[in-house]
């Protein structure tokens, strides 16, 4: 037997060995957070986060085991049912599951508790790349682009009515994957677009200086092209259409539910309510901002280990990271992901399937929106929104689910030469 | 068609990734206000107070000193009580007290301590001492205030309260902080810097509900506090003692000057107030209280009222005439009562008999020719000139000028300059007999107090004085107190023209102030009168003791008493007993002296 038919040698290792380093800084990271020096429990002490994320971590490898044991051709098969399942259980969820905070987003027995929500990202996924393999599935076409929005829509209305608005937001990370897989890049242009009037429309107190600026882009944007009536029309229309959107668009906000509205102002204007809404933000940014060049040096931050930071061992993990190894520890870190992403996106480009490439993309999509806003949201680039950052933050379903979802990509990859013949 | 869009995604993601290392950057690296806030958030800076310096008298007895108090803390979230009822008997405190701290405390936070009973003294805090244990989350903290073994010397020592928002502005060095103590008035204001010793300061770290979770760096920038330092005052506790029993009921002043050194031995103010009223949960209303007072109980005479001198100014302006050469001995006037008025005696007189009879007409005509002493033609001109030479004289006998006491808004007094005549009757408008007044220490002239006190002193050492002060060594070391304090001032009058003065001060005791006399000591004074438009005329009496090496110089005043040689020479006259001899032998004029109401 020749060394290259090992099946061990097919796997793609670096994309393990980026996963194992974030595992394991998260969960050095995590004890930090919770570590108290009057204390002063062993990172291996059940009774603290640290822990018990040792535990997960350790089913996590069981569960890495067990995907990378079983049929590659299971997951494909078993998409739909899981996609069911999934959806079955976060429709039921509200009635079965354990209310913490306020909201209901996990079900379980005893102390094993799962939020389905985060497991059904990883169904959808398997669903959409299912569906995307039927050859005649073309992107360009209204048809396919409100069949494929469908499945996306299902999970995002059923997360919608828990509610848990920061999971439904992650289904959007879909439209990366699309855009690799030929929607229409108008639709992303149109996006943008909203986007930038949008914070504009947040951002700058006098809507008139807003207005200014549209009719001038409009007006150098007919300047530069051909001058036909239809298109000076069209444009103008689109112009009006900005304004109007614009106009609307503080009116919605005032609409919104209070913390909603806060959240999104305080991103423009952080110290608006420093002990209120903008508590998170600021306190967050104050300790990502102290840990200067080099940091505090592990477990001497005073900032998380002293509660200041909510949520510092889920959400605002990377407040740690940034306040005990500073700068250099977050280049590390934002390096590992981008590096993790880029690897991911290679690995998904040298499928020979599309069944295997879109749900590649999938996960790119999902750990690359996970990873942008979170960060961004802990530095105040974003409003806050509760979504954990992959592999790093404290909890068993949002470990597992990332960890099911990045190693069935591994698992396609590593088959990718028994796969060949499907390729459309 | 696609093979683009891989290579934008991959752009994207490293796009995101310079995006947010950049922003951590500016945050992380370029900004350090970041760093600041956090050890605002999670150091907590704790101010160790230190004892404030304690002030003896001058015979080592202390004046005043620290006394701990006690403040009962509460931390309502350990806080429990099963019977109120019992709990308020035990802490003696009513349930409406106990419900309103409790519900403030709670309000301010449930884990921090707040104060359920401030200042218990030591007694109080024995009772409830043992059952402390009884109740969790209660707790007691210490802390001191000025206390006062004998209730003497309020306006001297003056106070300590908390700091003024304006005091605060002018802390450039930012030495204090809101809520802090500081000496308001008297010693207490006037040596601060001495007393209030040196904060410590610890940096404990706290979590984000303000729980303590150990000291910062291991204590790295911890400092300790040094406690004040203790100030040796000149006073003599006994002398003031004795000193404000005699002016109870009075109002008026007594200033008490050792004359070698110009240390203060007795400075009153009556009425005045027991200082433990102003110290502590008290200082509020018994200040305002105080404040309200129609008889100023807070106003410190010796240093702040001001009186035309009167009669007693004759002694100064003998001395100028014989130094001027105006005056000699045997310079005779007639007692003419139609220039002003006087009383019987014979006439002529000399300085001497002037002097002892106090004989106004002498001083108006010895002042006419101070003051007229052609130097020019014009007899307005003339005036101009000679008043402004003769009031430089004055004025090194410390009048006109406050003498730098140290003791905060000293009035300077004053002794009218030819400016001031100008611009009351306009220039070339005025001439003698315009100030005449001033001849006899009437009319525009106003000294305060300690400045008759400090003439008295300057009359016993023929000649000199030392400013007078308060306090003699500042931790027990007399090189350290103000240099001006041991810095001998000379009047500009030789010694020998004293001489005379005070022969005459001694026999002017038997002819104006006969009660004033004391068996065996031997006591030169002069009696004088302010003048009081607003009823009945104040007594005033300087002098000192013993008359051939002078202990003790004494100017007294007692407030609508009438003529001077009546209760202010008694009361001087027993001070100076009392001092030197260091008792009374005279219960009777004791009696008179105590009996004497004048309010």
């Amino acid at each position: 037997m020749r060394q290259d038919d090992l099946y061990i040698n097919k796997i793609d290792w670096l994309t393990i060995f980026i996963y194992g380093a974030l595992v394991c800084i998260g969960w050095i990271n995590i004890y930090a957070a919770v570590y108290d020096e009057q204390a002063a429990k062993s990172i291996f002490d059940f009774s603290i986060n640290s822990g018990k994320q040792l535990v997960w971590i350790g089913t996590a490898v069981l569960l890495i085991t067990l995907i990378m044991v079983a049929d590659y051709r299971l997951f494909e098969n078993l998409s739909l049912i899981l996609y069911g399942l999934f959806l079955f259980l976060i429709l039921i969820t509200p009635y079965v599951g354990k209310e913490v905070n306020g909201q209901i987003l996990s079900i379980g027995f005893g102390n094993f508790r799962i939020q389905p929500a985060e497991f059904a990202k990883f169904a959808t996924a398997l669903t959409l790349a299912k569906y995307m393999e039927r050859p005649s599935v073309d992107l360009s076409q209204p048809k396919y682009q409100m069949q494929v929005l469908l499945i996306i829509m299902i999970p995002v209305i059923l997360i919608c009515l828990q509610p848990d608005y920061g999971s439904a937001m992650i289904y959007s990370a879909f439209f990366i994957m699309l855009y690799r897989e030929g929607m229409p890049q108008k639709y992303y242009a149109l996006a943008l677009t909203m986007v930038a009037v949008s914070l504009l429309a947040l951002g700058i107190e006098n809507n008139l200086y807003l207005v200014a600026g549209i009719v001038l882009v409009i007006i150098i944007i007919i300047l530069l092209g051909k001058k036909s009536v239809g298109r000076i029309i069209s444009l103008s229309l689109i112009g009006l259409l900005a304004i109007a959107y614009s106009y609307s668009l503080d009116y919605v906000v005032s609409k919104l539910p209070q913390h909603h509205q806060n959240r999104i102002m305080v991103l423009f204007n952080p110290d608006l309510d420093p002990l209120g809404v903008g508590w998170n933000v600021t306190q967050s940014k104050i300790a990502i901002g102290s840990g200067g060049f080099l940091g505090k040096g592990y477990l001497e931050g005073t900032q998380t280990k002293f509660d200041f930071v909510p949520e510092q061992h889920t959400d605002f993990i990377f407040c740690t990271l940034g306040e005990e190894f500073g700068w250099i520890g977050s280049l590390v870190v934002i390096f590992l992901f981008c590096a993790l992403l880029i690897r991911l996106i290679m690995l998904a480009e040298r499928q020979k399937n599309r069944f295997s490439r879109v749900y590649g993309y999938c996960v790119v999509s999902i750990l690359m929106f996970h990873f942008t806003i979170n960060i961004a949201m802990t530095i105040g680039l974003f409003p806050v929104i509760g979504i954990p950052l992959p592999f790093f933050s404290y909890g068993g379903s949002s470990l597992w689910s990332f960890t099911i979802l990045l190693f069935i990509f591994i698992k396609l990859d590593s088959h990718r030469i028994q796969l060949l013949g499907r390729m459309s | 068609m696609n093979d683009k869009r891989p290579i934008v995604l991959i752009i994207v993601i490293s796009l995101v990734g310079v995006i947010l290392l950049t922003k951590l950057f500016l945050i992380q690296v370029a900004d350090d206000s970041f760093l600041k806030r956090a050890e605002r958030n999670a150091v907590q800076r704790l101010v160790d107070h230190p004892y404030r310096g304690l002030i003896y008298d001058r015979t080592g007895k202390i004046l005043v000193y620290n006394n701990p108090l006690f403040d009962l803390m509460i931390i309502p979230k350990e806080f429990s009580v099963k019977d109120t009822t019992r709990f308020c008997e035990i802490f003696n405190i009513t349930k409406e007290h106990l419900i309103e701290s409790y519900t403030a405390a709670r309000k301010y936070s449930s884990v921090k301590p707040s104060p359920l009973i401030k200042q218990i003294s030591t007694t109080e805090f024995a009772k409830i001492q043992d059952y402390l244990i009884d109740y969790p989350g209660l707790f007691v903290t210490t802390r001191s205030v000025r206390s006062y073994p004998q209730p003497v010397a309020a306006n001297a020592l003056g106070y300590i309260g908390e700091i003024s928002a304006r005091q605060l502005e002018r802390d450039t060095v930012k030495y204090y902080r809101q809520g802090d103590f500081v000496g308001l008035a008297g010693l207490e204001g006037f040596y601060e810097k001495e007393l209030r010793g040196v904060k410590g300061v610890k940096y404990k770290m706290v979590n984000v509900r303000g729980v303590d979770k150990g000291s910062f760096k291991n204590g790295e920038y911890d400092t300790t506090s040094v406690a004040g330092i203790n100030l040796t005052s000149t006073i003599d506790l006994e002398l003031q003692r004795y000193g404000e029993m005699l002016m109870t009921g009075k109002v008026g002043t007594v200033v008490a000057i050792e004359p070698k050194t110009g240390e203060i031995l007795a400075m009153i103010s009556a009425p005045t107030y027991d200082p433990n009223l102003l110290t502590g949960s008290k200082f509020g209303t018994n200040y305002s209280a105080l404040n309200k007072d129609e008889k100023l109980p807070l106003y410190n005479r010796p240093i702040m009222a001001t009186y035309p001198p009167g009669s007693i100014f004759k002694i100064v302006q003998s001395l100028i005439g014989l130094q001027m050469g105006i005056l000699t001995p045997n310079t005779t006037y007639a007692c003419n009562r139609s220039l002003v008025a006087c009383h019987n005696h014979a006439s002529p007189v000399n300085l001497f008999g002037a002097i002892r009879n106090s004989c106004n007409p002498y001083y108006h005509q010895a002042y006419r020719a101070m003051i007229n002493r052609e130097a020019s033609s014009n007899t307005f001109k003339d005036t101009k000139i000679g008043l402004d030479q003769w009031r430089e004289k004055v004025l090194a006998f410390g009048l006109g000028s406050s003498l730098g006491v140290d003791i905060y808004n000293e009035k300077s007094g004053s002794i009218p300059s030819s400016t001031y005549y100008d611009r009351v009757y306009g220039e070339g408008r005025w001439k003698y007999s315009t100030i005449y007044s001033l001849s006899i220490g009437q009319g525009e002239m106003m000294v305060t107090p300690i400045q008759m006190a400090n003439l008295a002193a300057i009359f016993a050492n023929k000649g000199y004085y030392y400013p007078p002060h308060l306090i003699k060594a500042i931790d027990g070391d007399p090189d350290r107190i103000k240099p001006e304090f041991r810095t001998r001032k000379d009047v500009g009058v030789d010694a020998h023209h004293f001489d005379l003065i005070q022969d005459a001060m001694a026999e002017a005791i038997f002819g104006t102030a006969a009660r004033a006399a004391i068996p065996d000591i031997q006591i030169a004074g002069k009696t004088g009168t302010a003048q009081n438009p607003h009823g009945e005329d104040h007594s005033v009496f300087v002098a000192f003791a013993p008359k051939d090496d002078p202990k003790i110089a004494i100017a007294v005043y007692v407030e609508n008493a009438g003529w001077g040689g009546r209760a202010a020479a008694s009361t001087a006259s027993l001070l100076i007993e009392r001092y030197i001899r260091g008792e009374v032998t005279r219960p009777a004029l004791e009696e008179y002296v105590l009996a004497g109401k004048f309010m």
